[in-house]
Formats: structure tokens, C-alpha cells, sequence
């Protein structure tokens, strides 16, 4: 192709009550055939009850030479996990 | 046999989706972008899983031990009753959706008709089919709009295809005497009823495709009673090869 179409990323979401996830990226020209597309390559094994599909130039991303500011601050602040909290075992999935 | 004329309607409706999916399949690596390429090698699937099903239940009628292979994979030419159309090469991605649109609209139609036949067995598979064969319309159609109300030369090519596939499209309404049998017995639908509709429909999703519709008169047909085009035998060779030459080879 000489003309590549441009990439979208897909977002599954595989049961009702779950969130959307991402799922990966592929080629097609506008929304409709991105939707086609996905549901052909992302939930030919039955993986999907809804999808999102969005194009991947709408999607903003960290820059990876920022992680040290962004994310290391965070590194030594595990007061902020709520994990000093003595649980009862009867409370399942915290 | 027991019941020969039931058994050779259920080959009738069979062997399109065999043969479909076998062209299909042929496409599957070659498609024309790896998206496009896993849609229409799921829409084979499909077809040889609906296929399966019916053969399953052919075998069962022939009885003495025969299994679904033999009636796919062990017949002569003449015994394949899949209409022309189906069997017609993929020459250009443009002529495979052409062929796939003009088969998916009568192929839904029937789908959703065989749902209400006296026949449990029938009437289950179609109502399974009915979705998957209402997606490689959508499939289909969707692609021959954007081609045919895409560039000048993609309109071209789709109107090329079109041209290309008309004539074949009247055999589909074909009655055979199987048909007659069945659609006494009230197991088999009258696909004669369904003609108007379809010329309708496909009139309609042409003109939104900026395709003319082709008004060529002359029609081709004999795929029903067995007599198939050059290319049928082709087909043939290729998707017999494994099991006359290793019979009864599985994996």
C-alpha cells in the first residue's frame, strides 16, 4: 500500500460490569471500518461484548525521558497505598 | 436413502457455503492488508462451520457409516449443487467482494426464511447462520460502497466486478425439484418469493455505491443440476487433493 491507513487503538471491554481495556492498535480508514477491523482481529474468540476504537493520534503520551519526575516521587510514599489498615477476613477484594 | 429428496436440498444450500469459503480461504495470507485478510478468512470459517453442520446432518440421512468427509470431500463434479456464482474466481479483491455481496443478500434472505422450516435440524442451523451471514453482509456491503463511491478507478473496478458477476445472480432463484419437494413438506423455503426482494435491495445499496446496475438480460445458470464452469473442477482438485490421495487421513 502506498498509503498507509492511519493507526487506531482498540479498547475491549470482555464482560458486562468490566472496563474497557486495551487491547492493541491496528490500520483502518475511518471509524466504521476501525469497528470491523477490531471486532475481526480482537474478538474472533468470543473475547468482547463492546469496543472502543480511537485514533491513535488523539491519544496523548508521557514522554518516557519525564519518568523520573513524574513517577519516582511516588517510589517512597507507600503511606499512600491504604495497606495499614487491619482487615476483616469476611471483606473480600480490597 | 431413505430421504433423497430432503438430502439433496441440504446439499443445495451446502455446497455454496463449501465452495464460498474454499474460494475465501484461498484469499487467507493474500488479502490485501492483514485486516482485511483475518475478515474474510473468519467469513470462510463461518461458512465451514454452517457447512459442517449441514453435512453432519446429510451423512446422518445417507447412513451406512458415511461421515460429513465423504459428502464434502468424495464427490464427483456433478454432484455438487452450489450455484455458479460461488465458484467463480477472486480475480481482483473488488470481484471477491462483488461476488460476496451479491451471494450475502440472498444467503441472509434464505437464512432467515429456512429459520421457520418444519425441520428442526434445518430451521437450528439457519438460525445460527443468520447472524453470521448478517455480518458478511454488513462486511461486504460496507466495502462495496467504499469502493464503489470511492476513487474513479476503485468505481471502475467495482463496477467492472459487478458487471462481471450479474449474470450469475438469476440462478439463485432457480426452483429445483428438490426444492419443490421440500417446500411442499413445508422443510424448504420457495427462494422464487424472494427474488423481487433481492433485486430491490441490491438495487438500492448499488445506487448508494454509485454502481449502474447492469441490465444485461441474458443469465447464466446450472450450478443446481450439477453443470459448473471451467473453474469448478480447478476448485475441485484443490480441495479433494488430501483425501483422495491419503483417504480417510484426519488431524
Amino acid at each position: 500500500m502506498k498509503k498507509e491507513w492511519p493507526l487506531w487503538e482498540v479498547f475491549v471491554r470482555s464482560k458486562n460490569g468490566l472496563e474497557h481495556r486495551h487491547f492493541g492498535s491496528l490500520h483502518a480508514a475511518d471509524a466504521e471500518m476501525a469497528l470491523e477491523n477490531a471486532r475481526d482481529v480482537y474478538t474472533r474468540r468470543n473475547e468482547g461484548v463492546s469496543i472502543w476504537v480511537v485514533e491513535s493520534k488523539y491519544i496523548t503520551a508521557s514522554n518516557p525521558e519525564d519518568n523520573g519526575e513524574l513517577f519516582e516521587p511516588a517510589q517512597d510514599k507507600v503511606y499512600r497505598h491504604p495497606t495499614f489498615y487491619n482487615l476483616p477476613d469476611e471483606v473480600k477484594h480490597m | 436413502m431413505k430421504n433423497q429428496a430432503l438430502y439433496n436440498y441440504i446439499l443445495g444450500i451446502a455446497d455454496n457455503s463449501l465452495i464460498l469459503g474454499q474460494r475465501l480461504g484461498e484469499l487467507c495470507g493474500h488479502g490485501p492488508n492483514l485486516e482485511t485478510d483475518i475478515a474474510l478468512t473468519n467469513i470462510a470459517l463461518d461458512l465451514f462451520g454452517q457447512t459442517r453442520s449441514y453435512y453432519q446432518y446429510a451423512a446422518r440421512i445417507i447412513g451406512e457409516g458415511k461421515t460429513e468427509d465423504d459428502v464434502a470431500m468424495l464427490r464427483l463434479e456433478r454432484d455438487y449443487k452450489n450455484v455458479l456464482l460461488v465458484e467463480q474466481p477472486n480475480t481482483h479483491f473488488g470481484y471477491v467482494i462483488a461476488r460476496q455481496f451479491l451471494f450475502d443478500v440472498f444467503h441472509l434472505q434464505l437464512m432467515t426464511e429456512l429459520q421457520h422450516s418444519e425441520d428442526e435440524t434445518l430451521a437450528a442451523i439457519a438460525k445460527k447462520g443468520v447472524k453470521e451471514v448478517s455480518y458478511h453482509k454488513r462486511f461486504s456491503g460496507d466495502w462495496l460502497k467504499r469502493l464503489g463511491d470511492g476513487t474513479e478507478e476503485s468505481r471502475l473496478k467495482m463496477q467492472e466486478a459487478i458487471d462481471h458477476f450479474w449474470p450469475y445472480t438469476a440462478e439463485l432463484f432457480d426452483i429445483t425439484e428438490s426444492d419443490n419437494e421440500m417446500i411442499a413438506e413445508g422443510i424448504g423455503v420457495n427462494v422464487a418469493l424472494l427474488k423481487e426482494n433481492y433485486y430491490t435491495e441490491v438495487s438500492e445499496v448499488l445506487e448508494e455505491a454509485t454502481i449502474s446496475i447492469p441490465d444485461n438480460p441474458y443469465f447464466k445458470k446450472g450450478g443446481k443440476q450439477g453443470i459448473h464452469s471451467e473453474h469448478m473442477g480447478f476448485l475441485l482438485t484443490e480441495l479433494q487433493y488430501m483425501q483422495r490421495t491419503y483417504p480417510n487421513m484426519s488431524w
